[in-house]
C-alpha cells in the first residue's frame, strides 16, 4: 500500500493519516510512505519505535511494517452494557466509561457500592433529571429580593427562626445525595445525574433562606441539639434504601407541605417565594425515592419490612431527645399569626395543627403508595420524627 | 524450589518503583522470586554487579561498556540478554532554529551547541563524536553546553535534552541535540514549535538499554527470567500497562553489535576509562 502524504509532516498532523494507512493493512504488511516534508524520515523512525511498527529506510524508501500492539490493545476488550439498557449488575471494571463505550482489558476496577440495579434504579429517573434540568432556577431573579417586609420586628426574629432551621435540613438534604452519588456505579448514569442535580437544588435552598434571614438581621438564629440529633440519624443512615425512604419520602414529604405552608402564611412576598421555589423543588426529590423505592421493593418484598424498621430504630433513638424545638415551633405560630393579637394567635395555632395533620395525611398516603397497608401506614406516620425532616 | 533472581536498576524517575514491583508481582505468579536493587547513580550499581549484590543489571548503554570493559580487565565476561523493542536502531538528531544561518554540520565551526548530562549516550557522547567523526571536535571547533540533568542516570531522563532544545529556542545555544522521536515529541508539546527548526545531521542508528549478566549469574534462575520476559505480550491486560509504564510493546533477545557508535565516543572522549580501571582494580 502506497501513502502519499505532500508536505504535510508528522508534527503536523500526518501521522493519524499513517494510522488509518496502517489500520487498512495486516499486521506484518507494509505501507509504502512518500513525502516531502523535511523530517519525515527522522520522524518516521522515532513514530514507529513509539507505536511498535518496524521502520525501513531503503535509501530513502520509507516503509512502515504494521505491528500487532494496536490490534493486541483491544483484544479482550469489553462492551460496558447498551447505550439505552441498564444490566442487572453492572461491572466494577466499567469504571466511569459511558454505558456501551468499549472498555479496554486490564482497565482498574472502581469500588462503587451501589452497583445492582433494583437498589437503585428507577424508569423515571431519566424524566426526572429532565425535568430538573428544565426546572433550575437563577436565585438572584427568581425571588424578589426588594420586595417590601413591613410586619413587625418580633415576627421577623420568627422568619429569621424559621430559616435558620431550613438552613440545616437543607444541608442534611444535600450532603446525603451528595455522598451516595459517588457510591452509585455511573452505570446508572440516570440516576446519578438526578441525585448530582438534586444536590444543587439543595444548595440553591441553601442559599436562598440564608439570603432571606440576613435580610434584616445579621446572623442567624438558634439551632438546638434536637434537630440536629434527628438529622444526624439521617446523616449516619449508611443504606441508599433506607437513606432515600427515611430523607427523601417522609422527610422531604413532609417538609413539602412545611414549605406549601410557608408560601401561603409568610408574612412578606419573599418568604412566602422561597418557600414556593424550594417546594417545587422537593417535589422531585420525594417524586425519585417513592420510585426507586416502589422498583426496589417490586424486586425484593422484604424491603418493606426492613423500610418499617428503620423507622422504628429511627424513632427509639431520638425517643430522649427534644424533636421540633419550642423556639421552632413557636416561630411557626407567630409567623402563622402574623401579629400578636389574641384572635391572630388563636388562627395562628389552627393553622399549625391543620399544618400537622396535612403532614401526617402526606406521609401516610406516600406510605401506602409503597404498599402499606393504612394501618401500618398510620402506625409509622406517627412514628415519624417531630422534627419534621 | 523456585528460582530467585535479583536485578539492579537506577531509580531515574520514582515511577521505577511501580514499574519494577508491577515485574514483581507477575514473575511471582509465574513462580519466580523475583527483587531488585535500587542505585541512585549507574557507576554504583556496576560496581555492586561485580561485587555480586546481585544478578542481573538493567543497564544504560554508557553502563553496558562499563560493564564490558570491566570485565575484559578482569578476565571476565558480560552477556546482554534482552532488551526492549524500543531500544533498537535509535539516532539522534542535531537541530537549528529553522531562520538560522547554519546549514550543515561544517558550519557548526565556531557556534555553541547544547546537549544533554555529560553521560547522556543519545543527548550527548554520540552527537559530539557525529561531529567528531566531521571534523569538528568538541570544544576546539565549537562551544559545548551541558545541561546537566541527573548526572549519574546516563541521561535516562529527558530533562537534559528538553533544557537543551528550550535554550535553543531562547537563542542561548545555535544548535541542540536530541534523540530522533524526541524531536517529535518536543513538537508535540511545544518545546519546539513545528516549524520553528530545523535538522541539520542525524546520527547513525545506535542501540540503547539492555539487562546484562555476568559469567557467575545463576543458570537456571536468568533462564527463566529471560524466557519470562520474552513471553510478555502486549495482547495480555496484565502486562500492558507495565510494559507501557516502561516504554516497550515487546522485549527482544539481546544483541552487542549495535553499540559501536557509542564505543568510538568514549574511546574518543576517554569518558569511562578511568572508571573502568578504578572498579577494576577494586574488584580484582
Ligand atoms: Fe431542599
Ligand atoms: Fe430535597
Amino acid at each position: 500500500m502506497l501513502l502519499i502524504l505532500g508536505d504535510l509532516g508528522l508534527n503536523e498532523g500526518a501521522h493519524l493519516l499513517l494510522k488509518r494507512a496502517l489500520a487498512g493493512v495486516a499486521v506484518g504488511d507494509v505501507v509504502l510512505v512518500e513525502g516531502s516534508a523535511p523530517e519525515l524520515a527522522v520522524h518516521l523512525r522515532g513514530w514507529c519505535r513509539a507505536q511498535g511498527h518496524e521502520f525501513v529506510d531503503e535509501g530513502g524508501r520509507l516503509q512502515v511494517r504494521r505491528g500487532s500492539a494496536q490490534s493486541g490493545r483491544w483484544r479482550g476488550a469489553e462492551r460496558a452494557g447498551e447505550a439505552t439498557k441498564v444490566v442487572e449488575q453492572a461491572n466494577p471494571t466499567w469504571g466511569l466509561a459511558g454505558r456501551s463505550a468499549t472498555v479496554e482489558a486490564g482497565a482498574p476496577s472502581f469500588d462503587f457500592p451501589l452497583r445492582v440495579r433494583d437498589e437503585v434504579w428507577a424508569e423515571e429517573a431519566a424524566r426526572l433529571y429532565a425535568q430538573a434540568a428544565a426546572a433550575q432556577w437563577d436565585p438572584a431573579t427568581a425571588i424578589p429580593w426588594d420586595a417590601p417586609i413591613e410586619h413587625p420586628d418580633e415576627v421577623e426574629d420568627a422568619v429569621v427562626q424559621v430559616m435558620t432551621y431550613l438552613v440545616e435540613n437543607e444541608t442534611a438534604a444535600l450532603i446525603i445525595p451528595a455522598r451516595f452519588t459517588a457510591q452509585i456505579h455511573p452505570h446508572f448514569r440516570e440516576v446519578m445525574q438526578l441525585l448530582a442535580i438534586q444536590v444543587a437544588d439543595e444548595a440553591r435552598h441553601i442559599e436562598v433562606f440564608t439570603r432571606r434571614a440576613l435580610l434584616r438581621r445579621p446572623r442567624l438564629g438558634l439551632s438546638t441539639a434536637g434537630a440536629q440529633t434527628s438529622l444526624k440519624t439521617l446523616v449516619d443512615e449508611p443504606d441508599f434504601a433506607l437513606s432515600s425512604f427515611l430523607l427523601s419520602v417522609l422527610g422531604e414529604g413532609t417538609f413539602l407541605s412545611l414549605l406549601w405552608f410557608l408560601h401561603e402564611f409568610a408574612p412578606d412576598p419573599i418568604t412566602s417565594e422561597v418557600a414556593r421555589m424550594a417546594a417545587q423543588d422537593e417535589a422531585r426529590h420525594v417524586a425519585f425515592g417513592l420510585a426507586h423505592l416502589t422498583h426496589h421493593i417490586q424486586a425484593d418484598p422484604t424491603l418493606k419490612e426492613r423500610l418499617a424498621m428503620a423507622v422504628h430504630r429511627r424513632h427509639d433513638a431520638l425517643a430522649h431527645s427534644a424533636g421540633l424545638n419550642e423556639e421552632v415551633f413557636d416561630a411557626l405560630l407567630l409567623l402563622a399569626a402574623g401579629s400578636w393579637q389574641p384572635d391572630d394567635l388563636r388562627r395562628g395555632w389552627q393553622r399549625i395543627q391543620k399544618l400537622e395533620s396535612d403532614m401526617d395525611e402526606g406521609r401516610r398516603k406516600r406510605l401506602q403508595r409503597l404498599g402499606f397497608a393504612s394501618g401500618d401506614a398510620a402506625q409509622l406516620s406517627s412514628l415519624h420524627t417531630r422534627n419534621f425532616m | 524450589m523456585s528460582n530467585t533472581i535479583i536485578m539492579g536498576a537506577v531509580a531515574y524517575d520514582p515511577k521505577v518503583v511501580t514499574i519494577w514491583d508491577g515485574f514483581k508481582a507477575w514473575f511471582k505468579e509465574r513462580g519466580l522470586n523475583f527483587d531488585y536493587i535500587l542505585y541512585e547513580n549507574y557507576e554504583r550499581q556496576v560496581e555492586s554487579h561485580f561485587k555480586g549484590h546481585y544478578d542481573v543489571a538493567w543497564n544504560s548503554p554508557l553502563a553496558w561498556l562499563q560493564v564490558k570493559a570491566i570485565a575484559e580487565k578482569l578476565g571476565r565476561k558480560a552477556e546482554a540478554i534482552a532488551m526492549r523493542d524500543t531500544d533498537c536502531d535509535l539516532t539522534s538528531v542535531i537541530v537549528v532554529r529553522a531562520d538560522s544561518e547554519i546549514q550543515s554540520v561544517e558550519d557548526l565551526r565556531g557556534t555553541s551547541i547544547g546537549v544533554g548530562a555529560g553521560d547522556s549516550p543519545q543527548a550527548t557522547l554520540i552527537p559530539l563524536v557525529h561531529l567528531a567523526e566531521a571534523g569538528l571536535s568538541p570544544e576546539e571547533d565549537l562551544r559545548v553546553r551541558r545541561f546537566d540533568v541527573l548526572v549519574g542516570k546516563h541521561g535516562d531522563h529527558i530533562g537534559g535534552e528538553r533544557d537543551a532544545a528550550q535554550a535553543l529556542m531562547q537563542n542561548e545555544v545555535d544548535a541542540a541535540c536530541m534523540i530522533d522521536g524526541n524531536h517529535l515529541l518536543f513538537g508535540r508539546e511545544g518545546t519546539l514549535p513545528s516549524g520553528a527548526t530545523r535538522i541539520i545531521a542525524q546520527t547513525g542508528t545506535y542501540d540503547h538499554c539492555n539487562f546484562t549478566i555476568l559469567d557467575d549469574a545463576p543458570k537456571p534462575a536468568v533462564a527463566q527470567f529471560r524466557e519470562l520476559l520474552l513471553s510478555m505480550s502486549y495482547d495480555d491486560p496484565a502486562v500492558r500497562p507495565l510494559l507501557d509504564l516502561e516504554g516497550l510493546k515487546v522485549w527482544k533477545e539481546g544483541r552487542t553489535d549495535h553499540y559501536a557508535l557509542l564505543e568510538r565516543a568514549v574511546a574518543r572522549f576517554k569518558t569511562i576509562d578511568g572508571f573502568v580501571e578504578d572498579v577494576a582494580s577494586r574488584c580484582s
